[in-house]
């Protein structure tokens, strides 16, 4: 009997079947999911698994465990990679001796992401085998294999799903746990210690096993062909299935190369595909990377094939694809007519804009609401940072001024304030963010001496991603909470504050006295996502004393405020957080006993 | 089948999304879902593709292509319009849930218009006042499975009863009582 399984489920599924021994991970969507469902499942298979505190940490914990002979697993969204970059690249060249498999997840559209870089290009970079699967089941078999396929070539193997694949759900046929082999333990050798020498001589054993990794996937039962005359398209990832969805509603068959194993290209699979086409379309999200990869194989062997893709602009770089989207490309490719599928409705009333915003009862909304005011009077810059506060930039609070990656609020506020003596910088950073990557530029400030604000909104978990624990709290068994005060004095932060965002005088108060302190100072805001607790109280208006001055709804922006006939209405979604209480100057609110 | 939900983040969207995936799982059918998880999940527009039954096929429901648009909100039904096709049946909870760049006044909110224009355009749409009868059941964050409930009675491949089975495993059993309920009246509003 099948399963039900998301991709990350999937995936994670397939990883204990593998027979990993330890699983890291640092959230970020869409990958988050796979150390979810690990640690739901893993601990009864004796994996352990942590969130690490960041990718790089966690790309080496797991390269630790496999330095040992066992099998790891390390996941990651796609910019995490660039975190973990300095680690993959190296470790490469170095090699494992147990399975380390990277699972990173891409995020065309972008749907909650800074970039839409393709972890395909950046294996290619890196010179690991990259696998493409489909959909969930496939992300399963694959993450299997990955693990056979490190131990074969020695290297580090990358498992890329997208958005479409880690969050799209199938039924998945999943096999059995098998006993797990002892691990061989650490080996002393040199060849663990990476020196120039060595690595002059790794590179070439690297470039060699990018062809013994090609010659792998010759064989790869991810890779299929399907022969129907001399038109074709080559297609990877969930992009096939949009392939093969179109086809049918076009109704025409065209030969098909799937591509699951997009780098190295097994282009003696490919060659001969290409030996029997005239013309070839290239199907793949963001980055040409298949497409790049052909085009050199059909120009090296002087293959008279018409290849066609991103390069003359049948379809785009950017954004997610979906069955419309490659439709439209396939049939001009083909030179079809294409009828327009979607309903002759007439035109639509205007629809309210809803972009993404704070919940009712964020703490956030007192700790940027408090901040604010603080500083109306002074000249400010409001650097942030990754995670839910990042919805501060939204109106009506529009508290944010920069938003770059994670931990860069306290780099960028150092570099304004070396240019822009007279403006005070205020760095707002989340409590998973900071212990992220916001401490080598806490102590570059304190190092500088540069006057800076930071601001900790610690709201005691990794809220954006799915409420996962951080190294400021002890979730887990034999576990230590990182304190952030402590850590800040430690590094030399000399004045140290702390309030709860929901008592505005007390934040304000703190705010005022951190804004006022000559070299960095450290504030943390500290009050838990009213998503992990459960609410209080709530509070109701009183008709008769709201004046409708709107001042609730204009200041604070709540989603549990609601006009209502001259009057301001509280709706079911309200936390108690009382904000609305403490600035309505009619105090018309009340709490509900 | 494909059954696009839309609505919007917080009302229990991705727990249909995911009823309806395992219960077809259950009566032996492919499945695909697709579902919105991050950022948009505060406060912003969400959508589940929901594709029973489907085997070569994507996990996004093209335009024009979906046999059900369950919408638990009215202005994301009309939002999501284009996933419908011709003939395809609607069936959309009235209580708008107000954003807040409405609230502030600087973007607009025309219920009456959205509700007339769902009415007098879509034959197959169906409105029901999901948010009173979750209240009914016990509690507004019910209106996911009052919408599950009244959805059966647009002929889904499995029995009603495997549905909410499916839809009760994924919720803590402190709260089964009043989510039984919230089907029942979903079910029963629109029993014909």
């Amino acid at each position: 009997m099948p399963v039900l399984l998301m991709g990350n489920e999937a995936i994670a599924r397939g990883a204990i079947e593998a027979g990993i021994r330890v699983a890291t991970s640092y959230p970020g969507t869409p990958a988050s999911e796979i150390m979810t469902a690990l640690m739901h499942f893993g601990p009864e298979a004796g994996v352990y698994t942590e969130w690490s505190v960041n990718e790089k940490v966690a790309v080496e914990i797991a390269a630790g465990a496999a330095y040992a002979g066992a099998r790891a697993l390390v996941s990651m969204k796609q910019m995490g990679l660039n975190v973990a970059a300095d680690a993959v690249m190296s470790l490469a060249y170095i090699g494992v001796k147990g399975g380390l498999v990277l699972v990173v997840a891409d995020d065309p559209g972008p749907h909650s992401s800074q970039t839409e870089q393709d972890t395909r290009l950046f294996a290619r970079f890196a010179k690991l085998p990259v696998l493409d699967p489909s959909c969930p089941r496939e992300a399963y078999e694959m993450t299997k294999y990955a693990f056979k396929l490190s131990e074969t070539l020695n290297l580090p193997v990358i498992v890329r799903p997208t958005t479409r694949v880690s969050h799209a759900c199938q039924e998945v046929e999943v096999g059995t746990i098998p006993p797990r082999p002892p691990v061989p333990g650490f080996v002393k050798d040199p060849r663990w210690v990476i020196m120039p020498s060595l690595a002059a001589r790794q590179h070439v054993w690297l470039n060699k096993q990018q062809e013994r990794a090609r010659a792998e996937f010759a064989a790869s039962p991810f890779n299929a062909v399907q022969l129907e005359g001399p038109v074709g398209v080559i297609a990877g990832g969930p992009s096939y299935f949009y392939v093969t969805e179109a086809l049918e509603r076009l109704d025409v068959k065209l030969s098909l190369l799937k591509i699951g194993t997009p780098y190295p290209l097994p282009e003696e699979l490919v060659r001969e595909f290409l030996t029997r086409m005239e013309r070839v379309l290239i199907v793949e999200e963001q980055e040409p990377v298949v497409e790049d990869q052909v085009i050199r194989l059909a120009w090296r062997n002087r293959l008279p094939v018409e290849l066609s893709g991103k390069h003359d602009g049948y379809l785009p770089r950017e954004g997610e694809f979906n069955v419309d989207r490659v439709a439209a490309a396939l049939a001009r490719f083909l030179k079809l007519e294409q009828e327009n599928p979607a309903p002759g409705l007439p035109a639509l009333p205007p629809l309210p804009a809803r972009p993404p915003l704070f919940c009712a009862g964020c703490p956030h909304r007192g700790s940027f609401y408090a901040f604010k005011q603080a500083a109306r009077d002074q000249e400010v810059i409001f650097t942030g940072d990754i995670g839910c506060y990042t919805l501060g930039a939204a109106p009506p609070l529009a508290a944010m001024d920069t938003c770059l990656c994670m931990g860069a609020s306290l780099g960028l506020a150092q570099g304004l304030a070396r240019v822009q003596p007279g403006t005070r910088l205020v760095a707002f950073i989340g409590d998973s963010t900071f212990f992220h990557a916001g401490l080598p530029p806490l102590v570059n400030a304190v190092h500088q001496q540069t006057p800076l604000v930071v601001v900790v909104l610690d709201n005691e978990t990794t809220a954006m991603t799915g409420h996962q624990s951080h190294p400021g709290l002890a979730t887990g068994t034999g576990q230590r909470a990182v304190d952030i005060a402590r850590v800040a004095r430690a590094c030399g932060v000399e004045t140290v504050l702390t309030a709860d965002p929901l008592d505005l005088e007390a934040t304000m108060a703190v705010a005022r006295q951190a804004l006022a302190a000559p070299g960095p100072a450290l504030v943390i805001l500290r009050h838990p996502c009213p998503q992990i607790t459960k609410p209080a109280t709530r509070y109701r208006v009183n008709a008769d004393a709201c004046t409708g001055c709107r001042t609730c709804i204009d200041e604070l922006g709540c989603p549990a405020l609601v006009p209502a006939d001259g009057s301001v209405m509280i709706n079911s979604t309200c936390t108690g957080c009382g904000l609305c209480a403490k600035i309505c100057p009619a105090a018309a609110m009340e709490e509900v006993v | 089948m494909d059954i696009l939900i839309a609505g919007v983040g917080g009302q229990g969207i991705i727990l249909a999304s995911r009823a309806l995936a395992s219960a077809a799982v259950t009566a032996g059918l492919a499945v695909r879902t697709a579902e919105t998880i991050g950022m948009a999940q505060r406060e912003g527009s969400v959508v589940s593709h929901v594709r029973l039954g489907v085997q070569e096929a994507g996990p996004l429901i093209p335009y024009g292509a979906a046999d059900i648009l369950l919408a638990l909100e009215p202005a994301e039904a009309c939002r999501n319009l284009k996933y419908l096709r011709p003939g395809g049946k609607a069936l959309v909870s009235t209580a708008p849930v107000i954003p807040v760049l409405a609230a502030l006044g600087s973007s607009p909110y025309p219920l009456e218009d959205i509700l007339a224009y769902l009415q007098s355009n879509l034959s197959g749409c169906r409105c029901l006042d999901a948010l009173a009868l979750a209240r009914e059941a016990g509690s507004p964050r019910t209106l996911n499975l009052v919408m599950l409930g009244a959805l059966v009675n647009f002929g889904l491949p499995f029995p009603a009863d495997v549905l909410l089975a499916e839809a009760l495993k994924l919720l803590p059993a402190s709260v089964h009582e009043m989510n039984r309920r919230a089907f029942e009246l979903g079910r029963r509003a629109l029993e014909v």
